[in-house]
């Protein structure tokens, strides 16, 4: 085949040497681990900026502080283990972990538990695993947890919503001995010595305070007012830096579904549950617990609904299996939340589940195309 | 009209040749038969090294039931019948034949009266002609147009669905010929003696819809306007999506009363029945970033694809792949030496910056493979089974379903190479049978 043209020499013609051999397909999106990453964290991006707007500084600096972290430990564990640090660290998914487990800290929180919980999140949740996408369970929930244990003190101490304010608290919702302060008392106001309780937290002790059991319908007046809930909307509450400002994850939870990261049954589903439980027990025994719209509103429900619970790796891969496990999600979440110790039951739900994905994604296996429905 | 499942493929290229009419090639002075480019038994060669062929003279005989016929390209001397590269990575058996450029053709065959022959008689001017599914599959035709008695066929669908990016040989011979298109669906339908005859098209189409048209109503034949979605030209996706029948697991077409021929073979159909030409020649998109004049050519079988591509002006710049076939399920060459086939549907010259290596990562579940899936299978699962070597669980999850068609490896974002993995497991699959 070497025949050769007068005219050829104006052609290009292709050199074999470096032809690149491959096993088709041989295009591909260009969707990759990292842009998905990204992706996330521009969704958080509203809820980080509200967190920072409701907390002050110190709630950036502990979003920064944790992230860091996290893309450290990832980076020790890939020396120690000898696998490619950039790489592993390229995918960016470290990052998404610090972010989110900082958003479930407090504002409050001294950094040495930002550190350790850091290292439990991607040392004992993920690495052990083999790595990102074999963690069986969500990194920044067991951190959460795992803090939660180790640190029950720090890590539910709650400061006051102060807005970006360098001056000291402004505005909060303060419960100081189970009576509810719009405005922290003027002797509360050193930063140090306030200590707010979250809204769940309220609910719990209430009634204990009160000392009127469970079935005295005035339990919740001093939080369940309906006239707080768009405070609560808006993030005008205590808590951990990313749960306070629903608007702002449901603005986050738009992007995700927008970007088709997540799967909106999900934190429809989770939600969905929550509300009809709470709703039905409320309807029937008022004083046991708050209305559903408030059980909605406050916690760490929406964070929970919208960025952990549809993370993609301890998630179920089919619609169906999202049903479930978003169902399952929402009655744990609801049953602690009602009757169990804690005051909030979102993470311990949403670790339970991520435990059940397997079976859960065995139950829902689809049909190959072109088997009939098995019978019997 | 659609299937569940499926991608759709961001720049799909067409542009880039679509509305190139087809260019018959030149002459070149050699040309490379390949011997065994149908799916089946190689034929039998009946020349030997210095004899004289003439255009479409046979010069290897199908071997059995599935085999096919082979007819010279051009008049000329046998001067070597000995290995080439093959389109499939190996070398290959090829007879080579150098042209003596004044073209001689035999005689054709008798011109059949197609409308008043005996379907018997049409299926073996088929047969004779050498023609196969020219969609990349190369199965030989006639072997599909005899399914067995038990079999009740009562539907044809032809394939022009064309849903491979980058390529539209089908696409312009449709809109050049679409009579001979529509005759030759008709001419196999009425060897199937079926009740329907379909020719499935993708949207992305509408000159070639509008062109088929015109033929279609007088012959009985239906056009299907389909959904633009990758792979919409797979059999059984294809027959759910114009018939909303279910090939089962495992089975043929004919499972579900349909027979499925490639636009391109129901073209050749009509040449070999109504002007009694064996198929040695087929129309062939040499296309791609790279290429200087992307275009449809007519090319015999057995042009050397570097010819091809120097018909098309060349490339302007050093490509990274050179692909036979489209670049969902195409073959990527390492030479640029080996021949056209009877199954090249596009001669595909992929620049650099699409050609790049990947390193795979693990996967994180997004779940975008299995919403690719046209076989509703769960490649993520499948391709870590397979990466730990459990070939059985992967049998267990119907990895012996796989179209390979590569939606999975498209859509994943940890560029994982699940169509390899998927060719590996029914690989050890069928080895330990």
């Amino acid at each position: 085949m070497s025949d050769t043209n007068e005219n050829e020499s104006q052609i290009i013609l292709p050199d074999d040497e470096k032809l690149m051999l491959s096993v088709s397909p041989h295009i591909s999106t260009c969707e990759t681990t990292r842009r998905i990453m990204c992706k996330v964290l521009l969704a958080l991006f509203p809820a980080v900026f509200a967190s920072v707007l409701l907390f002050g500084m110190r709630a950036f600096w502990v979003i920064l502080f944790t992230t860091v972290c996290c893309v450290g430990a990832e980076a020790l564990w890939c020396f120690f283990a000898k696998k490619p640090v950039l790489n592993t660290i390229g995918d960016c998914s470290a990052v998404v972990t610090g972010v989110l487990l900082a958003m479930n800290l407090s504002a409050e929180i001294p950094y040495y538990i930002c550190l350790i919980g850091a290292f439990l999140a991607i040392w004992l949740a993920k690495q052990v695993f083999g790595g990102l996408g074999h963690n069986p369970f969500n990194p920044a929930l067991v951190a959460r947890v795992g803090l939660l244990i180790a640190f029950p003190a720090a890590m539910t101490t709650w400061g006051p919503v102060t807005g970006f304010s360098v001056d000291g608290p402004v505005k909060g919702q303060c419960v100081v001995q189970g009576v509810m302060y719009d405005t922290p008392p003027a002797a509360l106001t050193a930063p140090d010595a306030v200590s707010c309780a979250t809204p769940l937290g309220i609910v719990k002790t209430t009634p204990k305070i009160l000392g009127q059991g469970f079935e005295a319908e005035g339990n919740f007046a001093a939080i369940d007012d309906q006239g707080k809930y768009w405070d609560f909307f808006l993030g005008k509450k205590s808590g951990c830096l990313g749960e306070t400002s629903v608007l702002a994850l449901l603005i986050g939870g738009l992007m995700l579904i927008g970007f088709k990261l997540i799967n909106w049954r999900v934190p429809v589903c989770y939600i969905g549950t929550v509300a009809i439980i709470t709703g039905a027990v409320n309807y029937f025994h008022p004083g046991v617990t708050p209305t559903p719209l408030f059980h909605i509103l406050t916690g760490g429900l929406m964070i929970g609904a919208i960025f952990m619970a549809t993370d993609m790796v301890t998630s179920p891969i089919t619609n169906s299996g999202c049903v479930i496990f978003a169902i399952g999600c929402g009655v744990v979440a609801s049953v602690i939340r009602i009757w169990g110790n804690y005051p909030e039951g979102v993470s311990f739900s949403i670790i339970f589940m991520n435990a059940l994905v397997p079976l859960i994604d065995r139950l829902c296996s689809q049909r190959p195309f072109g088997y009939v429905a098995k019978r019997g | 009209m659609t299937f569940k499942g499926g991608i759709h493929p961001a720049g799909d290229g067409k542009a880039l040749s679509e509305k190139s009419p087809i260019q018959t090639a030149p002459l070149f002075d050699k040309y490379q038969v390949i011997v065994g480019q149908n799916v089946g038994k190689p034929p039998k060669v009946l020349v030997k090294v210095g004899d004289e062929v003439k255009k479409n003279q046979l010069i290897a005989e199908a071997d059995g039931f599935v085999s096919a016929n082979l007819h010279a390209p051009t008049s000329g001397k046998v001067s070597a019948i000995a290995e080439v590269p093959g389109p499939m990575g190996a070398a290959v058996m090829a007879i080579e034949i150098t042209a003596d450029k004044l073209d001689q053709a035999v005689e054709p065959m008798t011109a059949l009266d197609w409308q008043n022959s005996d379907p018997a008689a049409l299926k073996a001017r088929v047969a004779e002609a050498g023609i196969v599914g020219m969609g990349g599959a190369a199965f030989p035709s006639a072997v599909k147009l005899s399914p067995p008695p038990e079999k009740k066929i009562d539907t044809l669908v032809i394939n022009a669905a064309e849903c491979e990016p980058y390529l539209t040989a089908d696409h312009r011979l449709m809109v050049e010929e679409p009579e001979k298109v529509v005759i030759g669906t008709a001419i196999l339908g009425k060897i199937l003696n079926v009740k329907e005859m379909w020719i499935g098209v993708e949207v992305n189409k509408p000159d070639a819809i509008a062109a088929l048209e015109k033929y279609a109503g007088a012959y009985g034949v239906k056009i299907a306007s389909l959904k633009v979605q990758y792979p919409q030209g797979s059999e059984k996706q294809l027959i759910l999506a114009i018939t909303k029948r279910v090939v089962p697991a495992g089975g043929l077409p004919m499972d579900a009363g349909c027979v499925v021929q490639n636009v391109g073979s129901a073209y050749a159909v009509t040449d070999a029945v109504v002007n009694g030409l064996p198929l040695v020649e087929r129309v062939t998109s040499i296309t791609g970033e790279v290429v200087k004049n992307p275009g449809n050519w007519r090319l015999r079988i057995g042009t050397p694809v570097i010819k091809a591509i120097e018909l098309a002006g060349g490339v302007t710049r050093q490509p990274g792949k050179l692909i036979l076939g489209g670049p969902m399920m195409g073959f990527a060459q390492r030479t640029s030496l080996v021949p056209v086939c009877k199954n090249t549907s596009g001669i595909l010259l992929l620049p650099p910056e699409l050609s790049v290596e990947y390193t795979s990562g693990s996967c994180i579940r997004c779940g975008r493979c299995v919403q690719g899936c046209p076989m509703n299978l769960v490649p993520c699962l499948l391709g870590c089974a397979i990466e730990s070597e459990k070939f059985d669980l992967a049998k267990e999850n119907h990895v012996m379903d796989c179209l390979e068609c590569g939606s999975c490896a498209y859509v994943c974002p940890a560029k994982r190479p699940l169509v390899q993995h998927m060719r590996r497991a029914k690989a050890e699959i069928r080895r330990k049978k």
